[in-house]
C-alpha cells in the first residue's frame, strides 16, 4: 500500500477517520487515512454498506467525522465555519446514481439553477450552460425536460451541473449505477475528459468491468476500513 | 443575489401552496384586525377623555336648609363660609376656575332642562336646589386634591366628580379592548404557528430542490430567503386586509353610524387611522418573517 499521507499538493485527505452513525452500532468509517492528489482520478469499491457514500458525505461536509479529519482544498473541514460550507461545496461537483434533476424544469433551466442559487449573473449563465451542455454531448437537446430523455442523457445534464461552476473536484457516487454497461462507458468517457481538465475525480462503484477497463487508482474499503489502495487498480482479486 | 431567481422561487412557493397561503393571510388579517381594533378602542377612550374633561367640573355643593349631612349641621351655609370657601378655592394652585351657581340659577337650569315635564318643576322650588361652586381644574385628573381639602368641610354638602359619570362608559370601552387584545393575541399565536407549519410544508414539498441548492453551494441565504419572503408576503397581504377593514370600520361604523347616533362626543379620527396602518403592516411582516425564520432554522440547515 502506498503511503499517501505525504503527498503535498492532495486535495482530499482524510487522517485517521473515524465515523459512527448514532443508530448503529459498527462504525461505517474506521480508522480511515486516504490522500487524493490534484488531477488524480479515484474509485473507491467495496461491498455495499462498506462507506463509500460515508467516506463521500464526509469530503462535501454533509457528515462529520466521530474522530479523526478531513481535509479539502488546505482546509480542515472541523475548523470551517458553516457559513463557509457553501463555498466548500461551490468547489465540489456531485453526481449520483439517481440523476437528482428537477422535473418542472428542462435541461438548460436545469444546469442553470445551479448557476443562479450561487448569484451568477444571467450573462454568465447564458454563454456558460450551452458551453458545458456541449461538452457533455447534450447540445440540441436544452429545452428538453428530464422525463424526454433517457437515463444516460439525464446523467449528462446531471454531470453537466456538477460541472458547469467548473469545480476542482467531482465527486461521482455510482453514477453508472442506474444505466446499462453501453451508456455507461460513455459517461466514463464523459468523466475521463472532465479528469483532464484537471478536476480531480472521485467514484464510488460496484461495476467491476468500468474499474478494470479504466486502470485508475482504486481504493477498496471493507466494513469501514481501507483494505485496498492502488495505483493502477482492478476492481477485485477475484470480485 | 439575483431578484428575478428570488421572485420567481416565491411565485412557485405561493402557487404550490395556494390553499394555506390563504389560511395564513386571512389568520393574520383577523388577528392583525383585532389587534387594530383594539388599539382604536384604547385611541377612542382617548379621544373621548381629551373631549369631556375639558368640559367636565369639580362641584362643590353648598349646604341647604334641607341637608342632611353632618357637616351641614342642619343649618344653611352662611355668607362668612361662603366667602371663605370661595377664597380658598381661588388660591388653591390646581383650580383654574371658580363659578359660582346660586340656588335661583340652579333653579332656571332645573326649569330649561325639565321644561318638557312641568309637574316636576312646579313640584319643586329653587330652596330644594343645592347652591354650589363649579370649580375648573388645571389638570382634569387632580380631583382628589379638591375633594381632600373641601369635602367634609363646614357648609359643605358634597364635593363631586362629573368625571366619575364618565368612568362605567369608560370601564365598559376598556374590557371591549382587553378581549379584542387577548383575542388579537391569541389570534396572533395561531397565525404565527399556522405559518410555521406552511413553511415546514412548503420546505418539505421543495426538498428536492432545496437539497440540490445546498450541493452546489447555495447560501443558506439564498436557499431560505424564496420561503421566508413568502411568509412575509403572505404577512403582508393579511396586513393590506386588515387596513380595509379599519378603513371600513372608520368610514361605515364611526362615520356612518356612530357619528350621527351619539352625536354629543369625539370620535377617533382619520389620523388615528392612518398611523395605524403602517404598524399593523409592520407587525404582519414582522410576525410572518420571525416565524418563519425560526421555522427556517430549525428545518432548513446547510
Ligand atoms: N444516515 C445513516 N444513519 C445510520 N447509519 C447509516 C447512515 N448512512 C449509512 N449508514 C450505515 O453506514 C454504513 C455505511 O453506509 P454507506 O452508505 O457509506 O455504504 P456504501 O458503501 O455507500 O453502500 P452502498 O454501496 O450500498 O451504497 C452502513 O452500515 C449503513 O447502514
Ligand atoms: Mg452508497
Amino acid at each position: 500500500m502506498p503511503d499517501r499521507s505525504v503527498v503535498w499538493d492532495s486535495v482530499i485527505r482524510l487522517e485517521d477517520v473515524t465515523k459512527s452513525y448514532p443508530t448503529s452500532s459498527r462504525p461505517a468509517l474506521d480508522g480511515v487515512d486516504v490522500a487524493i492528489g490534484k488531477g488524480e482520478f479515484a474509485f473507491l469499491v467495496g461491498s455495499s454498506g462498506s462507506g463509500k457514500s460515508t467516506f463521500l458525505r464526509l469530503v462535501l461536509k454533509e457528515e462529520v467525522p466521530t474522530r479523526g479529519h478531513v481535509h479539502v482544498a488546505g482546509n480542515d473541514l472541523s475548523k470551517l465555519s458553516r457559513w463557509k460550507v457553501p463555498a466548500l461545496r461551490r468547489s465540489i461537483g456531485c453526481v449520483f446514481q439517481d440523476f437528482r434533476l428537477l422535473s418542472n424544469k428542462n435541461v438548460f433551466q436545469n444546469v442553470a439553477f445551479a448557476l443562479e442559487v450561487i448569484g451568477k449573473p444571467a450573462h454568465v449563465v447564458q454563454k456558460v450552460v450551452p458551453e458545458v451542455l456541449e461538452l457533455v454531448g447534450l447540445e440540441g437537446k436544452a429545452r428538453r425536460m428530464p422525463d424526454e430523455l433517457s437515463g444516460g442523457e439525464q446523467q449528462r445534464v446531471a454531470v453537466a451541473r456538477a460541472f458547469v461552476n467548473r469545480p476542482m473536484i467531482l465527486i461521482a457516487d455510482e453514477p453508472t449505477g442506474n444505466l446499462d454497461p453501453n451508456t455507461s462507458v460513455g459517461i466514463m468517457k464523459l468523466l475521463d475528459r472532465i479528469n483532464r481538465t484537471g478536476t480531480t475525480v472521485v467514484m464510488a462503484t460496484h461495476d467491476a468491468a468500468i474499474v478494470n477497463s479504466m486502470r485508475r487508482r482504486v481504493v477498496e474499503l471493507e466494513d469501514g476500513k481501507v483494505i485496498r489502495d492502488q495505483e493502477r487498480g482492478v476492481y477485485g482479486f477475484g470480485g | 443575489m439575483r431578484a428575478q431567481f428570488v421572485l420567481r422561487e416565491i411565485g412557485i412557493g405561493l402557487r404550490r401552496n395556494l390553499t394555506m397561503t390563504v389560511a395564513v393571510i386571512v389568520t393574520v388579517a383577523i388577528s392583525l384586525a383585532l389587534l387594530g381594533t383594539g388599539v382604536l378602542i384604547r385611541q377612542q377612550v382617548e379621544t373621548m377623555k381629551d373631549f369631556w374633561y375639558d368640559k367636565v367640573e369639580v362641584t362643590v355643593y353648598l349646604c341647604g336648609e334641607v341637608s342632611r349631612r353632618p357637616s351641614c349641621a342642619r343649618t344653611a351655609v352662611t355668607q362668612e363660609q361662603r366667602d371663605q370657601l370661595l377664597a380658598e378655592l381661588s388660591a388653591t394652585p390646581e383650580v383654574d376656575t371658580v363659578f359660582y351657581e346660586s340656588q335661583e340659577a340652579a333653579y332656571a337650569l332645573f326649569q330649561e332642562k325639565f321644561a318638557d315635564s312641568p309637574d316636576l318643576v312646579d313640584n319643586v322650588s329653587a330652596s330644594a336646589l343645592p347652591e354650589s361652586f363649579r370649580v375648573k381644574l388645571k389638570d382634569p385628573t387632580k380631583f382628589e386634591v379638591v375633594a381632600a381639602a373641601f369635602d367634609g368641610r363646614p357648609g359643605v354638602e358634597e364635593v363631586q366628580d362629573q368625571k366619575a359619570l364618565l368612568q362605567p362608559f369608560f370601564r365598559i370601552l376598556n374590557r371591549v379592548q382587553f378581549f379584542a387584545l387577548v383575542v388579537a393575541g391569541l389570534q396572533l399565536l395561531a397565525a404565527a404557528l399556522l405559518i410555521s407549519n406552511t413553511i415546514r410544508v412548503a420546505a418539505h414539498s421543495r426538498r428536492r430542490e432545496t437539497g440540490i441548492m445546498r450541493l452546489v453551494g447555495a447560501s443558506n441565504l439564498y436557499i431560505r430567503l424564496p420561503f421566508l419572503l413568502e411568509g412575509v408576503l403572505a404577512g403582508l397581504a393579511g396586513a393590506a386586509l386588515a387596513s380595509g377593514a379599519m378603513v371600513a370600520v372608520k368610514v361605515f361604523l364611526v362615520d356612518r353610524f356612530l357619528k350621527p347616533t351619539f352625536a354629543f362626543t369625539a370620535f377617533v379620527g382619520w389620523d388615528e387611522v392612518l398611523m395605524l396602518i403602517p404598524a399593523l403592516f409592520l407587525t404582519g411582516a414582522l410576525l410572518a418573517g420571525l416565524s418563519s425564520f425560526v421555522t427556517l432554522q430549525r428545518h432548513l440547515r446547510v
